[in-house]
């Protein structure tokens, strides 16, 4: 765990999250605190509904708490307005989707521009450093390719490069695995390795052991709350 | 080119047939608004044009008629017309004689004529062969007169410039016989503005024709126009009044306020324009609001996710905002040329109906009309996408991905 509040990427304190669904009060969040030190990787996992992917929300700034305090790379997000968030989201978290979500009449090479553009970085720039990015995801010679041109796994790692775009202080990816076959899957855990390696934090939801175990920490969470949180080599 | 038209562009090909047909049924709203706008604009222009198109702002007729309304004929021409003409505001005076001569041994039995003074009729342009002689040109008599007809009269009566035909006046069908008959050549051919086209007419200096219909019309008239030197409305309706006040036996009316007699007999087609043109004006909002609304509903998960990676709700407004723009744009462009298209086409059709004069024109390209117009159709197409716009900008990120996840 993370020694110091400055050491810590993401610092969660007393976070409950609570919403309606239908005519049911969901608690998806019970009491939950957590710190990410700068350069982990880490894997939050459990069974369905147990409230994972509400904490990476919770996490990345697209969903508020109901209570608790969420602060990333030093500030607090549950103090942000909806535009100071966006733009918080913008240069601070790069995000990956189970269902990639890539705009599919763009190219792998706009993909990647989008979150530059938004950023107002030029265009030759942007061009320049979203081929930099396809080259580091292994897609340097895919970038005119549409979409539905790429496998499942090109595809989410052109949603890796988008979301590297900014250059972010913490990577959040939901799932990220879940809609790629097993060897596929594995090739794209090894580039969160590697991307781990190079020093971007990392933290992804995952319902699969397997895959939670290749992270080099595993917060277990049931019911909403922190079950267990190992790191490897400790028992 | 930025990246938020890139990406609107990109999202407009994404269904191309959806694309297109929208596109299509605006550029039909887009043609109808401009058919609508250039018709509700065009006769009244083109009737205006029409009055002006030789600069005689004033008609002077027989007292209580419009010009060339019944057969009435003003008495004591000579003398209104040296009249106006010693008047130093008016700078010019036509007058004219209307009436219909046989044409024994012809393949037509009349024609309507005009008896016009060739240096400043008004009633005609010169498009081929010669002129009428000037008024003060010394008469000879034995020779062919001069005259100039129309194109009609060429073709129906199978003359060509050059031919040489009888015209005749006092005709007495039991007898036979014709009072007064004059050999004419066909000297010229115009372009008769006040004539319908389908009607053959032939012109002759003013006084051949009064002699021709013999003593009675000796100083007659049917109409004279005035020209206002200064040509300002004021002006002319300063001459108008003044007509009126020293020229008991006759009407003077200047072309502005037969514009709005004209304007009133046309109403109801204004009307009928308005209406159509706020039905084509709500289907183009119509289809717009629809399809963005369409195209943001399936992209709710993309555009949460837009929004996750740190696009403001400002951005995701201005991007289908811009989709709803360029689809207007799109369809108004290809409006403007099926809407001129199907104008010139109309108009060919209705200016066939008997009894218009050959140069009006019920459609006419007025670029300020048409580009208003056109205008607040983009402006409306725009305005179509807001609703939507607004709602995929105010989309709540972790609704929309889970509803997109669950569909």
């Amino acid at each position: 765990m993370a020694d110091t509040l400055e050491q810590a990427v993401i610092h969660c304190e007393g976070v409950h999250r609570r919403y309606r669904m239908g005519d049911a009060d969901v608690h998806a969040v019970r009491g939950i605190d957590l710190q990410i030190a700068r350069g982990e990787f880490a894997a939050i996992t459990g069974p369905s509904g147990c409230g994972k992917s509400t904490l990476l929300h919770l996490l990345g700034a697209i969903d508020a708490p109901s209570s608790g305090r969420v602060l990333v790379n030093g500030r607090d997000t549950t103090l942000l307005g909806d535009a100071e968030a966006t733009a918080f989201r913008l240069r601070h978290i790069g995000f990956v989707f189970q269902r990639f979500y890539l705009m599919p009449t763009l190219s792998a090479q706009e993909n990647v521009e989008l979150p530059l553009a938004e950023a107002g970085m030029g265009r030759s720039a942007r061009r320049a450093r979203a081929a930099d990015l396809l080259g580091y995801v292994g897609l340097g010679d895919r970038r005119g390719h549409r979409p539905t041109q790429l496998s499942g796994g090109e595809q989410q790692r052109v949603a890796i490069a988008r979301a590297l775009a900014n250059d972010p202080a913490l990577l959040l990816a939901d799932e990220p695995t879940g809609e790629l076959d097993a060897a596929t899957g594995e090739r794209l855990l090894d580039l969160f390795s590697q991307l781990n390696r190079d020093g971007t934090t990392l933290v992804f939801v995952t319902h699969d052991q397997v895959v939670a175990n290749t992270a080099r920490r595993v917060i277990r969470l049931l019911d909403g709350r922190v079950a267990s949180d190992t790191r490897r080599g400790e028992t | 080119m930025s990246m938020r038209i890139t990406l609107a562009f990109a999202t407009l090909r994404r269904h191309p047939a959806r694309t297109v047909l929208a596109v299509l049924g605006i550029a039909v709203a887009a043609a109808l608004l401009l058919d609508m706008v250039m018709l509700a604009t065009g006769m009244r222009e083109s009737f205006r044009s029409l009055l002006l198109t030789r600069g005689y702002q004033l008609r002077v007729s027989p007292k209580g008629t419009l010009p060339f309304d019944s057969e009435a004929t003003i008495d004591g021409a000579t003398a209104i017309v040296t009249a106006l003409r010693a008047n130093p505001d008016i700078k010019a005076v036509s007058p004219s004689l209307g009436t219909t001569l046989a044409l024994p041994g012809q393949a037509f039995p009349s024609v309507f004529t005009l008896g016009l003074e060739a240096d400043v009729q008004g009633d005609y342009v010169l498009e081929a062969g010669r002129d009428m002689p000037h008024p003060a040109a010394p008469v000879v008599t034995g020779v062919p007169l001069p005259a100039v007809v129309n194109r009609t009269f060429l073709v129906r009566s199978g003359k060509r410039l050059g031919d040489t035909l009888t015209v005749a006046a006092g005709v007495d069908a039991q007898l036979r016989t014709t009072a007064r008959s004059r050999v004419i050549t066909l000297a010229g051919e115009g372009r008769f503005f006040y004539v319908p086209a389908e009607t053959p007419v032939v012109a002759l200096p003013l006084g051949a024709v009064r002699t021709l219909l013999g003593p009675e019309y000796r100083d007659r008239m049917s109409l004279a126009m005035a020209e206002s030197r200064r040509g300002d409305s004021a002006s002319v309706e300063a001459v108008r009044q003044w007509i009126a006040r020293t020229q008991p036996r006759v009407t003077a009316i200047s072309t502005e306020t037969a514009i709005r007699q004209v304007e009133e007999r046309l109403s109801y087609f204004r009307q009928l324009a308005f209406v159509l043109g706020a039905i084509s004006l709500g289907i183009g909002f119509l289809l717009v609001a629809t399809l963005v609304t369409l195209s943001v509903n399936e992209r709710r998960g993309e555009i949460a996710v837009l929004r996750a990676i740190g696009t403001q709700k400002s951005g995701v407004l201005r991007q289908v905002f811009l989709e709803g723009f360029l689809l207007s744009a799109a369809g108004i462009a290809g409006g403007l040329v099926l809407g001129l298209v199907t104008a010139r086409w109309l108009n060919g059709i209705l200016r066939d109906f008997p009894g218009l004069p050959a140069a009006f024109d019920f459609f006419l390209w007025s670029p300020e009309a048409a580009w208003k117009s056109l205008a607040l159709l983009l402006v409306s197409g725009t305005v179509a996408g807001l609703l939507p716009a607004w709602r995929a900008a105010s989309l709540l990120i972790i609704r929309s991905l889970r509803e997109d996840a669950v569909g």
